[in-house]
């Protein structure tokens, strides 16, 4: 196997042999956190700088715990108690890092190709942890190593992806990862929170949430940022809920075996109900804990590595 | 280049079950006995050492398997990227006898790392190591307990194992790369 990136900035740069051999290696990785002792030693010594410029909750503790368990020393910099609070610009803010002799940035940032921008300010490795509304990739990593679990392989398995299309990071990140790896996307949503031309990407583009859940095998569920109701793209929280909320009733649209997913944080009662969210078909907690492991793969195939034949 | 057939599915065979025998008789007997396998040919063949410790002393022995990519002392960023073949241990070596097994030893730098990885998993009572092959040239002050074949040979040279369960076949084979005309090669032991 060849991988030879230096930098995971979106899936768009992926084929599906390195998705697959990433999914792989986390399957391998998820066993270290089920250890008495969690961790190995595979990237001691090196130094990984978590840079998040918005708060993250999920996905900020899930990169710190899959560099701890691999022995990397943590760096955590967040924007609101720096010198970025001081005017201090974020190609300044890494230049002056840099000298701190970092290997790995992981990062999240509010505007789209962040990433790529520092990518060009250092020679350490580049993870994107969600630019904008760009892409999230190892949100739609730890999704699809869900999937593959629960459905064995994604040929022709019908996805659906339902919520904020125009504001999701992940359904792009998703969008791309599914279309690789031959699933067949389906998006919903308000027409308000749908981009013009999104078939462009490859899916198919509906409004009809109760028409999409048929002959669905993944039902994936995405956050309704409150805020966005505000600003007048849908009338009222509980319209959303009547309309393009998962209740138990809607879900038996889907197939028999569908699964349901979200990237969280979960809004109970907007997007989805909260017997659905509990429910024997919900995978969600499940993808947690895939994403400490697809965070230690994409770390340790990034930073560690070394030669396949071993030297005895 | 010269290929040279040393073992051949049989001797490779008889090779296993002296060492089943020499584990037997060292540990009287195989109480809290566990043999772990080093990827990837280690596995097979503490498997075979398994089923032949089953023939003579008629008990069943736990196996298990290392992955020691993540334990490895010799990263680079660049060259081929590992296949994480994954840690299978399923019992607990706590106070147990553990005895490694690996296909070659050379250098003694996969041991040194399935040492680290294994006394990540618990404390056993001891740790061995088995071996089908010792060929020398060590870098680490590590000696197997279980040899099944010493080899002199020269650090250029390619020592090859192939199981039916991971090349399609048995085999051990001794590769020598034909030296330049006139060029003394050094020849070392174990």
């Amino acid at each position: 196997m060849s991988f030879s990136h230096k930098d995971l900035l979106g899936i768009a740069d992926l084929n599906a042999d390195e998705i697959t051999y990433i999914l792989d290696t986390a399957e391998k990785m998820a066993e270290v956190s089920h250890r008495p002792m969690k961790k190995v030693p595979a990237l001691r010594g090196k130094l990984v700088v978590n840079l998040f410029f918005e708060t993250s909750t999920r996905t900020r503790s899930s990169f710190e715990i899959a560099e701890k368990r691999l022995s990397a020393d943590t760096l955590n910099f967040s924007a609101s108690a720096s010198a970025v609070q001081k005017g201090e610009s974020l190609a300044d803010t890494v230049l002056n890092i840099d000298r701190m002799q970092p290997d790995c940035y992981v990062m999240r940032h509010a505007s789209p190709g962040s990433c790529h921008l520092i990518k060009r300010l250092t020679p350490a490795a580049v993870v994107n942890a969600g630019d904008g509304a760009h892409e999230h990739p190892t949100q739609a990593l730890l999704d699809a190593m869900t999937i593959r679990q629960r459905k064995g392989s994604f040929k022709g398995l019908q996805v659906l992806i339902c919520g904020d299309i125009a504001h999701s990071r992940v359904v792009r990140s998703n969008v791309h990862l599914l279309n690789k790896v031959g699933a067949k996307v389906t998006v919903c949503g308000p027409a308000t929170l749908i981009p013009p031309h999104f078939e462009s990407l490859g899916v198919r583009v509906t409004s009809d949430f109760e028409k999409a859940l048929q002959g669905k095998d993944v039902v994936m569920m995405l956050r309704i940022q409150l805020e966005r109701q505000q600003r007048g793209l849908f009338p009222s929280l509980l319209e959303y809920y009547k309309t393009f909320g998962l209740t138990e009733q809607r879900l038996k649209l889907a197939n028999k075996e569908a699964i349901v997913m979200h990237p969280g944080p979960m809004n109970r009662g907007v997007e989805i109900a909260s017997e659905v969210a509990d429910g024997p078909y919900s995978v969600i907690l499940d993808q947690v804990e895939n994403g400490v492991a697809v965070r230690m793969a994409v770390l340790y195939l990034l930073l560690g590595g070394g030669e396949d034949e071993a030297s005895h | 280049m010269r290929r040279k057939t040393l073992f051949d599915a049989a001797g490779i065979q008889r090779s296993l079950g002296r060492l089943a025998l020499e584990i037997a008789e060292r540990l009287q007997g195989c109480k809290d006995l566990a043999l772990v396998g080093i990827h990837r040919r280690g596995v097979p063949l503490a498997k075979r050492i398994a089923q032949k410790l089953h023939e003579v002393e008629g008990v069943h022995v736990p196996v298990g398997s290392l992955d020691i990519n993540l334990y490895r002392d010799d990263f680079s960023s660049v060259g081929t990227a590992p296949v994480l073949l994954g840690t299978q241990v399923d019992f607990d070596i706590e106070g147990r006898t553990v005895v490694l097994v690996d296909d070659v030893l050379f250098t003694g730098r996969t041991v040194r790392s399935a040492l680290d990885a294994l006394l990540d998993l618990g404390r056993p009572a001891r740790v061995q190591l088995a071996v089908l092959v010792d060929r020398g040239h060590r870098e680490l002050p590590i000696q197997a307990d279980y040899v099944g074949l010493s080899l002199n040979t020269r650090r250029e040279d390619h020592v090859e194992l192939r199981l039916k369960e991971t090349d399609a076949e048995d085999g051990l084979i001794l590769e020598t790369p034909t030296p330049a005309p006139g060029k003394k090669t050094e020849r070392r032991g174990k």
